[in-house]
């Protein structure tokens, strides 16, 4: 039997391993799947290739290759952003919110994670025949609550009707505008080794909250989904200090995912601390039922700030005193080694890579 | 709505996480290692491999110390012509297949459940066998078949659901029996030529339901000591160090670290509700292992009517591994994930060839998604 470092193919694990990370830092050329399943919509690995391989091939222009959440528009402090987001969310109310206020905070945060205050959104709706109006009534007045929570207004607005059966109630689509007024440059070109990343509070309730709601798992938790409108964090933020570099929401494929991409689009390394990750009892025990690791479990209300180390103390103190920042924390430093990769320092006192969802543990989430 | 900092139900769990008693407990194993001997353990259990990767149990260990990862993953070790067999029953329209998440992604010959999915099968995730039933009570005008697959964990939640369908009369319910027994792999792992191994970090929650008295004969025929370990990184931690106390003691006994929860007898009512519902077959295929005689389990004849390899019409052809795929040598032991021809570029968890890649019990997933970067970080401090 073979031993230390020599392969029967000839290679050592020190080339095995360079070689994973060249091929993950090739952009992905062709989709090698031949029909679209589920992977492609969990905003992990596949969603990604999806995304270079045929969507990016396809449509690129500027304003599209950052593939941030929200496009940039003009230069300065005269820019606009602009962003789209689609809901599928099963079941369409759950507790801590409903499809329709999702639709809302979703657009509201993408928006925020460019820097942009929120001006106006769209809403477009496909409607299944047969769904009770009366679902749609709830549906949209929780939109209007939403929206001015959020301060926004709904200014345009579609609806379609499908076949019964050819929708699970109802999809709504929102796409948003916002107004960027300062000069930041968000984004993972301005992260630096050395940053610190923060989240705003406790990690996997939104996806623990709707697997439990489907009541397919015999389980009972008290969890409510974390939605919310993220552009009053922001702006608390922005106005405490200059030293943010770079803002995210971990939605689908939640925090690792997150972390992965910024890590493998800036070619620095991150290292999270795992005894620092705020997660609630109640999602870490169903998670570990489940098992499923919370770092990849969406949330709709927490952002990701990757902050210049000077800025930490009063970028924590900005956004603790927000009520939804309440339990941020730090939770990782970004470092030059290894470039494009994420580990994780676990309590144990060992380590290891957390990379981006492959395959998809919870369909439909939001 | 409770804060994130407060008592909760984890507690019980993080004491077998910590990073002092794990410390502690290094230093111990440290002090137990022979100078210049090179000791290899083959964690039998994909739980093991998964924890050991996940909590970076490794970086706690000497380096004469080199855990092996053994055949214990379910998914990893059904034959790519059992996932067509499956498929072909999946993709009947009158029949609703459930199965455990990890099973939809395994590439079979026409690509994986997944696809079939994708394709227009009706194929539901399910946490357990008495949801799949519960599919069935909702669907009567459906046939629900339930992908039955795992070790000795599983086959008891397997046999109670029968035993449930059959006293409610369900009729639209099928079982697609591929249980598998842990000590027929251990034994071949044994009996091959291609691996020295020191000792065996046994299966926790298999022995739960089977207790210690199957593996006795690793102890007094093959002189090799065992010892049954919990999931928790603490626990195999420990296993490791009981290992190595024997070896230093020249004992080889079969000891059990996780007696908070298995019992020397095991779960007399749970092999009571296998016996009742299944019997050995004669022989079975195992990936990368090949036929085992007697290590599997099908539906006894009075359940006929419940066993899905009665009622539809399977092709049962045995299908050879893809040519490029080594899971067989993974799962024996004999390579470890990265030294596969594929590993890491044509194989990734993403982008599957073998079934190792698939499961989160699976070496070459547990190494690619995890361990990755541990080997090289660990030879950077040595060198340093």
């Amino acid at each position: 039997m073979m031993e230390g470092n020599g392969s029967r193919s000839g290679r050592s694990e020190e080339e095995v391993l360079d070689a994973i990370e060249e091929r993950r830092r090739r952009p992905r050329r062709k989709i090698l799947d031949e029909q679209i399943t589920l992977s492609h919509g969990a905003g992990g690995k596949s969603s990604h290739d999806l995304i270079e391989a045929l969507f990016l091939r396809e449509l690129r222009n500027p304003l599209l290759e950052p593939l941030a959440d929200s496009a940039v528009i003009g230069d300065g402090e005269d820019r606009l952003a602009f962003t789209t987001d689609s809901f599928v969310v099963r079941p369409l109310f759950f507790p801590g919110g409903d499809i329709g206020e999702l639709a809302v905070n979703g657009t509201v945060n993408d928006l925020s994670m460019a820097g942009a205050r929120p001006i106006a959104l769209s809403s477009g709706f496909i409607l299944e025949e047969g769904m009770p109006v009366a679902d749609l009534d709830r549906i949209v007045s929780s939109m209007a609550r939403a929206a001015e929570a959020a301060d926004v207004q709904v200014a345009t607005g579609d609806t379609k009707v499908v076949e019964r059966g050819k929708a699970d109630g109802l999809y709504i689509n929102t796409s948003g505008v916002g107004t960027i007024e300062h000069t930041l440059d968000l984004g993972p070109g301005s992260v630096r080794a050395g940053d610190r990343v923060i989240v705003s509070g406790s990690i996997g309730d939104h996806g623990m909250a709707i697997m439990i709601a489907r009541g397919e798992l015999a389980l009972e938790v008290e969890l409510e989904s974390d939605t919310a409108p993220l552009n009053g964090l922001v702006a608390d933020l922005l106005a405490a200090t200059h030293g943010v570099r770079c803002l995210r929401d971990p939605t689908r494929g939640g925090l690792a995912t997150v972390l992965a991409e910024l890590a493998l689009s800036a070619q620095l390394g991150i290292t999270i601390d795992e005894a620092s990750l705020p997660i609630r009892p109640e999602v870490n025990g169903a998670c570990e039922i489940l098992g499923i690791d919370p770092l990849y479990v969406a949330n709709e209300g927490k952002l990701v700030a990757i902050v210049d180390p000077e800025a930490e103390e009063d970028a924590l103190t900005a956004l603790r005193s927000h009520p939804l920042g309440a339990d941020a924390v730090t939770v990782a430093e970004v470092r030059p080694e290894p470039p494009g990769l994420v580990l994780l320092e676990t309590s144990f006192g060992g380590s290891r890579v957390v990379d981006m969802l492959a395959g998809d543990p919870l369909p439909r989430i939001c | 709505m409770s804060t994130t900092t407060g008592n909760g139900g984890m507690r019980f769990v993080d004491e077998y996480r910590s990073g002092a008693l794990a410390k502690s407990l290094a230093d111990q194993i440290a002090g137990l290692v022979e100078p210049g001997r090179h000791y290899k353990f083959m964690e039998v259990c994909g739980g093991h491999t998964h924890s050991i990767y996940k909590h970076g149990v490794e970086d706690l260990l000497p380096d004469e110390i080199e855990l092996v990862h053994g055949p214990g993953c379910p998914v990893c070790v059904i034959p790519m012509g059992r996932q067509d067999d499956a498929i072909s029953i999946a993709e009947r329209p009158e029949v609703i297949f459930t199965t455990f998440g990890d099973m939809m992604r395994v590439p079979a010959t026409k690509g994986s459940l997944l696809d079939a999915k994708a394709r227009g099968a009706d194929v539901r995730m399910v946490y357990s066998p008495l949801d799949a039933l519960k599919i069935a009570r909702e669907n009567p005008d459906r046939e629900v078949v339930f992908f039955a697959i795992g070790f000795e964990t599983t086959t008891p939640s397997t046999a109670l659901t029968l035993k449930r369908a059959q006293a409610e009369g369900i009729r639209n319910f099928s079982l697609f029996c591929n249980h598998v027994t842990i000590i027929p792999a251990i034994r071949a792992i044994l009996d091959s030529p291609d691996l020295r191994l020191d000792g065996f970090i046994g299966p926790g929650h298999v022995s739960t339901v089977i207790g210690l008295r199957p593996y006795r004969f690793i102890a007094r025929d093959y002189g090799k000591p065992v010892v049954v370990s919990g999931f928790e990184p603490l626990d195999v931690l420990q296993g490791a160090y009981m290992i190595l106390r024997q070896l230093r003691e020249e004992r080889s006994e079969i000891e059990n670290q996780y007696s908070r929860v298995v019992r020397e007898q095991g779960n007399p009512l749970a092999l009571k509700a296998i016996a009742e519902t299944m019997e050995l077959r004669t022989t079975f295929e195992w990936r990368g292992l090949g036929f085992i005689s007697q290590s599997a389990l099908k539906l006894r004849s009075e359940f006929a009517d419940w066993d899905a390899e009665v009622r539809y019409e399977i092709p049962g052809v045995r299908v050879a591994d893809p040519k490029a795929c080594q899971c067989g040598e993974v799962l024996k032991g004999v390579i470890k994930p990265w030294e596969c021809k594929v590993f890491g570029t044509a194989c990734t968890p993403d982008h599957p060839i073998g079934t190792c890649m698939v499961s989160s019990e699976g070496a070459c997933a547990a190494y690619y998604n995890y361990g990755r970067h541990a080997g090289r970080r660990r030879r950077e401090t040595t060198t340093a």
